[in-house]
C-alpha cells in the first residue's frame, strides 16, 4: 500500500518558491491570522502606551486589563462554538444578568437562612445554582433551536428580552449586596490573586504542559513516520511559548498591592513595616485564572473531542454531518447547554468583582462577545474560527476600552471607535480570506 | 449467478412525496451478494431519492425495506450503517473546512485511549485507503473544499469503503473522475464485488454499466419501467427504457412500464 504512495508522483500544483520568511512560517505550522491579530494588539498596546505618555504598558494596567477581559474572554469562547455551527446567541449578556442574580440572591439571602455567615459551603452552592440554571436556560434555548427549528436568532432575541425582564422580577430591581466573602475571591483584587509564589508555579507548570504537548505531538506523528517539525522549530517555539508565559506572570508579579491594603495587611498580621514599604506582588488574578482554564478546556473540547469535531463538520456542511450519522440536534442543543453554563460562570466573575448582583449587569455585554469572537476570527458563515483567537478578540475589545478611557476619551466616541474597528477587522480579515483561498 | 438464500437487500413498494411531486412511486428493486445492480433513468427520475431512502436519509411514505431477508427499520443514516449500507452520495456530502482524515472517520472518529481524537491514526488510515483509491493524492493536510472536483470524489469513494461495507450505493462515483480514475473505480467495483459486497451503482454511462453491471433497474417519472439481466438486453434495448419506457422481451416489467397498446 505504501509503495504505490511514494511512488506514485505527487498530485499537487506546481509550489511557488518559498522566501525565507514562508519558509519560516511552514516550518513552524504558524497560523498566520493569529499571528496578525497579536501584531495588532501589540500595535494598539503601543500606540495607547505613547498617546497616554507611558501609562498604559505598566504592570498595573495590564494586570487591570487581564481581570476586566475575563468575563467576556469566558463567554467568547463559547460563541465561538454557537457562530461556527452558524447560530448566534444574543441572550448571553441577559444570561449573565439573570444568572448574577440568582447567584446573589442565593448566597445573600437564601443560605444565609440555613447556614452560617461566612460558611465554606456558601459560595459553592450558590455558584453550582448559578451554573446549573445557565445550563438549564442554554437548554431550552437549544431546544427550541435544534428541534423546533426556529431561528437561532429570534430564540436569543427573545431570550434577551425575556431574562432581562427576568433578571428584575427576581428582587424586583433591587441590588444585591455584599456577595460572601470566599465567592468574592472570584472577582480578582488582591486577596482574590495567588501571589508571587503561586504565579511562579503557575508559569512553570504551564511551560511544562506546553514542553510535553510539543514532545507528544511530535511522538504521535513518529508513530506514523510522518514528516516532522525541524527541530529547531520545535526549540523556537517552545522557547517563544515558555517565554511569553513567564513574562506574563513576572508583570502580574511586578504589580504590588496598594500601600493601604499593605498597611491592614501588616497590622493584622503584626508585620512592622520596612522602611521602604513592603512589597506584596499581586500575582495572577483568580478570574484570570478561572478564564485562561475555561480557554485551554474549551481548546481542547474543539479540537481534540468527538463533540468538536462534530461542532466544526455540522459548520462546515449540516446535510453532510447528518448524512454520516452525526445527530446534529443534540449537537446544536449541547453548544447552547455549554454557552449557557460559560455565561453562568461569567456571571459568577462579575458579581464577584463587583461585589453585588444588580439587573443592568451584562447588559450589552452580547455584543462585545460576539465581535470577540468575530474579532478573533470566528467566520459568521460557520466552519472556522478558534478559541484562542476568541479569548485574544476579548482582550482586544477590552484594551480599546481600557485605552480610551487613559485617555480620557468621552464614552460616546469610544462606541464610535468601537464599532469602526469591529467593521474594519471583519473587513481586514475578509481580504486575507479572500487571498488564502 | 448463483442466488443462494434471500437476497442482500429487497426494497419492496417504496414511495416518497414531495409537496405534490412523486419522487418515487410503488419501486421495488433487489440486490444479491457479489451483485452490481445499476439503476438508470433520465434526470429526476427519482434514482437519488430511493437511494437515499436506503441510506437512511429520507423516511419513506410507503413500503418495506429488507435486509438479509429480514425486515429492517431505517429512520436515519446511522441505522443504515449500522446494516454495513455505506453510500457515496451524488452531493458527496462532505465537510468542507475539515480535512480528508477527518471526513473519512466523520461520525466514526478513532479514539484514543484517553477518548481523545487520534488524528495521526485517521490520517495513517486515510493515506492507506487513499494510496488505493489515487495513489497521488498527497493533500491531506488542507480541508476538503480546497480540493479539485474529482480529488473530492476519491474522499466521498475512500469513506464508503473504508468500513467494510457489505451493501454500497454509489451515486454516480465517478462523475468529476478522470480516465485513470474512474477505471480504477472499475477496478474497484470488480474487487468488492468479487469480495461478495453487493453495489447499487447509478450512472448515466450505459457503457459503464454493461461493463460492471450484473442486472439494470430502469427509472422513469419515479416509477420502475423494468429489471434487467445485462446479458437478457441490448445497450439500445436499455435507451428504449430509459427514453420511452418500452419494456424489452427480456426485462420484467415494472409498475412504470409503457403498456402497449394491443394492436
Ligand atoms: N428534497 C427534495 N425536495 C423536493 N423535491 C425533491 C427533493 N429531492 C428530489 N426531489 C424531486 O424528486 C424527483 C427525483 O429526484 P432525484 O434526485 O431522485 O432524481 P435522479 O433520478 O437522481 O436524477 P439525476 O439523474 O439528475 O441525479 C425530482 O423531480 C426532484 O425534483
Ligand atoms: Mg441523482
Amino acid at each position: 500500500m505504501s509503495d504505490a504512495t511514494s511512488t506514485a508522483p505527487a498530485d499537487r500544483a506546481r509550489s511557488n518558491e518559498l522566501g525565507p520568511v514562508a519558509r519560516f512560517l511552514k516550518a513552524t505550522e504558524l497560523d498566520t491570522r493569529m499571528l496578525g491579530m497579536i501584531a495588532a494588539l501589540l500595535i494598539i498596546w503601543l500606540g495607547f502606551h505613547i498617546f497616554s505618555n507611558g501609562l498604559f504598558l505598566t504592570p498595573r494596567n495590564l494586570w487591570n486589563l487581564s481581570v476586566q477581559s475575563s468575563s467576556v474572554a469566558v463567554m467568547a469562547t463559547g460563541m465561538v462554538l454557537v457562530i461556527v455551527t452558524r447560530n448566534i446567541d444574543l441572550s448571553v449578556g441577559s444570561v449573565l444578568g439573570f444568572v448574577g442574580m440568582i447567584i446573589g440572591v442565593t448566597q445573600a439571602e437564601i443560605l444565609p437562612r440555613y447556614l452560617d455567615f461566612g460558611h465554606p459551603a456558601i459560595w459553592v452552592i450558590a455558584l453550582i445554582v448559578g451554573i446549573l440554571i445557565g445550563v438549564i436556560i442554554g437548554a431550552l434555548q437549544g431546544y427550541v433551536i435544534a428541534f423546533l427549528g426556529v431561528p437561532a436568532f429570534i430564540v436569543t432575541l427573545g431570550g434577551l428580552l425575556v431574562l432581562r425582564g427576568a433578571a428584575w422580577w427576581v428582587t424586583s430591581g433591587r441590588t444585591v449586596a455584599p456577595m460572601d466573602e470566599t465567592f468574592r475571591l472570584m472577582g480578582g483584587g488582591p486577596a482574590g490573586s495567588i501571589g508571587a509564589t503561586a504565579s511562579w508555579i503557575v508559569g512553570i507548570i504551564a511551560c511544562l504542559a506546553v514542553v510535553l504537548m510539543l514532545f507528544n505531538g511530535r511522538r504521535q506523528r513518529k508513530r506514523f513516520r510522518f514528516p516532522l517539525r525541524p527541530v529547531w522549530a520545535e526549540f523556537f517555539l517552545g522557547g517563544i511559548a515558555c517565554a511569553f508565559i513567564m513574562g506574563a506572570v513576572w508583570i502580574a508579579n511586578s504589580y504590588p498591592w496598594p500601600i493601604g491594603i499593605v498597611r491592614n495587611y501588616a497590622r493584622d498580621n503584626n508585620i512592622t513595616l520596612p522602611e521602604g514599604g513592603l512589597f506584596i506582588a499581586h500575582g495572577i488574578a483568580i478570574p484570570v485564572l478561572i478564564a485562561i482554564g475555561v480557554g485551554v478546556i474549551m481548546s481542547f473540547v474543539s479540537t481534540r473531542t468527538r463533540f468538536g469535531r462534530y461542532v466544526f463538520a455540522i459548520g462546515g456542511n449540516p446535510e453532510a454531518a447528518a448524512l454520516a450519522g452525526i445527530n446534529t440536534r443534540w449537537v446544536t442543543m449541547k453548544i447552547f447547554m455549554l454557552m449557557g453554563g460559560l455565561a453562568a460562570i461569567g456571571a459568577a466573575i462579575s458579581t464577584a468583582r463587583l461585589n453585588a448582583a444588580t439587573n443592568a449587569q451584562g447588559t450589552l455585554d452580547e455584543l462585545l462577545v460576539i465581535a470577540a469572537a468575530v474579532i478573533g476570527g470566528t467566520s459568521l458563515a460557520g466552519g472556522a474560527g478558534t478559541v484562542a483567537g476568541a479569548m485574544i478578540g476579548a482582550v482586544l475589545m477590552q484594551s480599546l476600552s481600557t485605552g480610551m478611557i487613559l485617555l480620557g476619551v468621552d464614552t460616546p466616541l469610544q462606541n464610535i471607535v468601537v464599532g469602526l474597528v469591529l467593521v474594519i477587522a471583519v473587513w481586514l480579515d475578509t481580504l486575507y480570506r479572500k487571498r488564502m483561498q | 449467478m448463483e442466488r443462494k438464500g434471500p437476497p442482500l437487500v429487497e426494497l419492496k413498494n417504496i414511495s416518497i412525496a414531495f409537496g405534490g411531486i412523486r419522487a418515487v412511486d410503488d419501486a421495488s428493486v433487489d440486490l444479491y451478494p457479489g451483485e452490481v445492480v445499476a439503476l438508470l433513468g433520465h434526470n429526476g427520475a427519482g434514482k437519488s431519492t430511493l437511494i437515499k431512502i436506503l441510506s437512511g436519509a429520507y423516511k419513506r411514505d410507503a413500503g418495506e425495506i429488507r435486509v438479509n431477508g429480514e425486515e429492517a427499520t431505517i429512520a436515519n443514516p446511522r441505522d443504515a450503517k449500522a446494516y454495513g449500507i455505506e453510500t457515496i452520495y451524488q452531493t458527496l456530502a462532505l465537510a468542507d473546512n475539515v480535512d480528508a482524515a477527518a471526513n473519512l472517520f466523520l461520525g466514526r472518529e478513532l479514539v484514543t485511549a484517553w477518548g481523545t481524537l487520534d488524528d495521526v491514526a485517521m490520517e495513517d488510515q486515510a493515506r492507506k485507503v487513499m494510496g488505493r483509491l489515487n495513489p497521488r493524492f498527497v493533500r491531506f493536510k488542507e480541508p476538503v473544499v480546497k480540493l479539485s472536483g474529482g480529488q473530492r470524489q476519491s474522499v466521498a469513494i475512500a469513506r464508503a469503503i473504508l468500513f467494510n461495507a457489505r451493501i454500497l450505493i454509489m451515486d454516480e462515483p465517478t462523475a468529476a473522475l478522470g480516465p485513470q480514475e474512474t477505471a480504477q473505480v472499475g477496478e474497484l467495483v470488480k474487487q468488492l464485488k468479487a469480495d461478495g459486497i453487493g453495489i447499487f451503482l447509478i450512472s448515466h454511462d450505459i457503457h459503464d454499466v454493461f461493463d460492471l453491471a450484473d442486472r439494470v433497474c430502469v427509472m422513469k417519472n419515479g416509477q420502475v419501467v423494468g429489471t434487467a439481466r445485462t446479458e437478457d438486453v441490448t445497450k439500445d434495448e436499455v435507451l428504449g427504457m430509459i427514453i420511452l419506457g418500452k419494456c424489452p422481451p427480456g426485462a420484467t416489467p415494472g409498475p412504470g412500464a409503457m403498456v402497449v397498446a394491443a394492436a
